[in-house]
């Protein structure tokens, strides 16, 4: 396991040396943490719409989005409502955000001759491989989280009532965010590795990862339309499933990483 | 030395060992048949043009690639069997140094001092940042540096596990020539602390001036001595006498000797082509003198390591 860290080490001191890098992790957990709060400013001192309108022309979808408020009514319930849609993207953040780094984590190291060096030395695919996820994960899931944070803690200062920052991180979202995200996060980097080493070109790498936020893309949508409604149930389906495919795909990327093809073909 | 002793056919004496080592990329054959035997601590040349297998065969000896058929030991360890504990003790400059441009010269070797165990990290890093004359630049990016400064980089690299075997791949290629003097320098002083070097090369006077022995190879391998050996095999031993004057009856009475294989005029020199000139030639001085001939000096002709290779590589046969 020294190794791994040790890997994770030289890959953070050399990857957070990129200005470019250290925007595109920092980037999405500034602005999603920032424009759910910005809109609960603006809402500060609204009073209460008449809804009935809305809630006539929606029927039966209006009264299960009523359920998702539980006790909350009036303006905390539309609060409720904005602020859970960003929730998704919350724990979209931690797959998106690894995907440059580990994107490059193969084929980069090929690129700059450095490769061959570093498959030279002791180390074996899987701590090879386990240091080259974990240090495109670990940051990711730092700034998801700090992020996340942020917005809770804005949340509760800025919501109409204490009661809707209740509401919204229930278990149900801290198990989401804490547990969904890390474990998608490990599974877009080991995605994004295994096809990094598998190309040799870092752009081909990057967005060919890019395609695992395709489900939680899907989810997010699928919420938006009230086709899907998220809840523990579905979260801890979801957890389990992950903890299957980051298995999966750890085991096929070092299965699918073949030294000797990538020191002999890529030129 | 660690020794795989159920298997390994050798004594503890030899750091490698090939036995029709093969290595195919689809059709194309890169190496054929290759059988080496490298004694511990000799500086062994691997020479051979663009494309006859060299740095195949150093990546298949570290346990890089995998032998397409017959078998190697490397340190005592098989090739293919224990790849994890042979790169521990086997240390590889690549053809191209390969280091971290935005990283130190420090961290670029503590980092690989990690990945290879070595117990006392900073200790190994200042001690070869020294030697190779890179201390007072050890905290600057290594993408600061001159070509040079990272070739030495890479060897010291390559050294600060303390490996029992070292492949040098091309190491002063692209090297200005007090670069290249500077390197060489460097892996002479390592040949003579007794270290096994297998340096791959297309600098034949280099080849020349560190290795004990050279692999000439072109898939197959064509020839493997010291240059010396490789040069009597192949041209025999010429001894020239430089004369104030040439008479036609010098060369005719040095030819009536049954030793003497043959004798060439070339302006005022006799080149002529015998074996075992330290205890015939003072039997040629006194029939020279006794005609008449003046002699100048004399000398051993040396073909160099270039017309050796050469030969054997438009002949590609066996000397």
């Amino acid at each position: 396991m020294k190794k791994v860290w040790v890997l994770v080490g030289k890959e953070w001191a050399e990857v957070f040396k990129n200005k470019m890098v250290l925007f595109s992790v920092a980037f999405m957990p500034l602005i999603f943490c920032i424009i759910p709060l910005v809109i609960l400013y603006t809402m500060q001192g609204a009073a209460p719409a008449d809804i009935s309108g809305i809630e006539a022309e929606l029927g039966a979808a209006f009264d299960q989005l009523r359920l998702q408020c539980g006790p909350l009514v009036e303006l905390d319930c539309t609060q409720f409502l904005i602020l859970q849609q960003f929730m998704v993207l919350f724990l979209m953040m931690p797959a998106i955000i690894p995907v440059t780094i580990a994107s490059y984590s193969i084929v980069g190291e090929k690129n700059t001759h450095t490769l061959e060096p570093l498959l030279a030395t002791p180390i074996t695919t899987g701590q090879l491989l386990a240091g080259k996820a974990l240090a495109a994960a670990i940051p990711a899931v730092v700034a998801s989280s700090a992020s996340f944070l942020i917005f809770a803690g804005g949340t509760a200062l800025l919501a109409a009532s204490p009661a809707v920052a209740l509401q919204l991180f229930s278990p149900l979202w801290v198990l989401g965010i804490f547990l969904v995200g890390p474990l998608l996060s490990l599974a877009g980097v080991s995605l994004a590795v295994m096809i990094s080493s598998r190309v040799n070109d870092p752009r081909a790498a990057e967005q060919l990862a890019v395609l695992v936020i395709l489900p939680i893309l899907a989810l997010f949508l699928g919420q938006l339309a009230g086709v899907v409604v998220i809840n523990q149930g579905l979260l801890l389906i979801i957890a389990g499933a992950l903890v299957l495919v980051d298995a999966a795909l750890l085991f096929f990327a070092t299965r699918l990483f073949q030294r000797e093809s990538i020191l002999t073909r890529w030129k | 030395m660690a020794m795989d002793t159920k298997k390994f056919p050798l004594s503890k004496d030899t750091a490698i060992y090939t036995r029709g080592l093969s290595k195919t990329f689809g059709k194309v054959a890169a190496v054929e048949g290759l059988a080496l035997e490298i004694p511990a601590g000799e500086v062994f040349g691997l020479l051979g043009p663009n494309g006859a297998g060299k740095t195949t065969t150093i990546r298949m000896l570290s346990a890089l690639i995998a032998p397409t058929a017959g078998e190697a030991w490397v340190a005592g360890y098989r090739v293919g069997a224990d790849d994890t504990k042979l790169r521990k003790v086997v240390g590889i400059l690549t053809e191209t140094p390969g280091l971290y441009e935005q990283l130190s010269a420090e961290r670029n070797l503590g980092f690989f001092a990690q990945m290879y165990d070595v117990e006392k990290v900073d200790e190994q890093v200042e001690r070869y940042l020294h030697m190779l004359g890179l201390w007072n630049r050890r905290r600057d990016a290594v993408g600061t540096f001159s070509k040079g400064m990272r070739q030495k980089l890479a060897i010291a690299r390559a050294l600060l596990h303390e490996p029992q075997v070292l492949f040098l791949d091309e190491p002063t290629s692209g090297l200005d020539p007090e670069a290249a003097h500077l390197v060489r320098d460097f892996i002479s002083e390592l040949g003579s602390e007794g270290r096994t070097i297998v340096l791959c090369t297309h600098n034949l006077d280099e080849a020349d001036r560190l290795c004990d022995r050279v692999a000439v190879f072109k898939t197959r391998l064509l020839a493997l001595d010291s240059p010396l050996n490789l040069r009597r095999k192949l041209f025999g031993r010429e001894v020239v006498f430089h004369l104030t004057k040439v008479n036609p009856g010098f060369s005719e009475a040095l030819r009536q000797k049954a030793f003497v294989q043959s004798v060439e005029t070339m302006d005022n020199k006799l080149v002529v082509k015998l074996d075992d000139p330290e205890r015939r030639n003072p039997e040629l001085v006194q029939e020279l003198v006794s005609l008449g001939a003046e002699i100048q000096f004399l000398g051993e002709k040396r073909q160099s390591l270039e017309d050796v290779y050469l030969q054997l590589i438009r002949d590609q046969v066996q000397p």
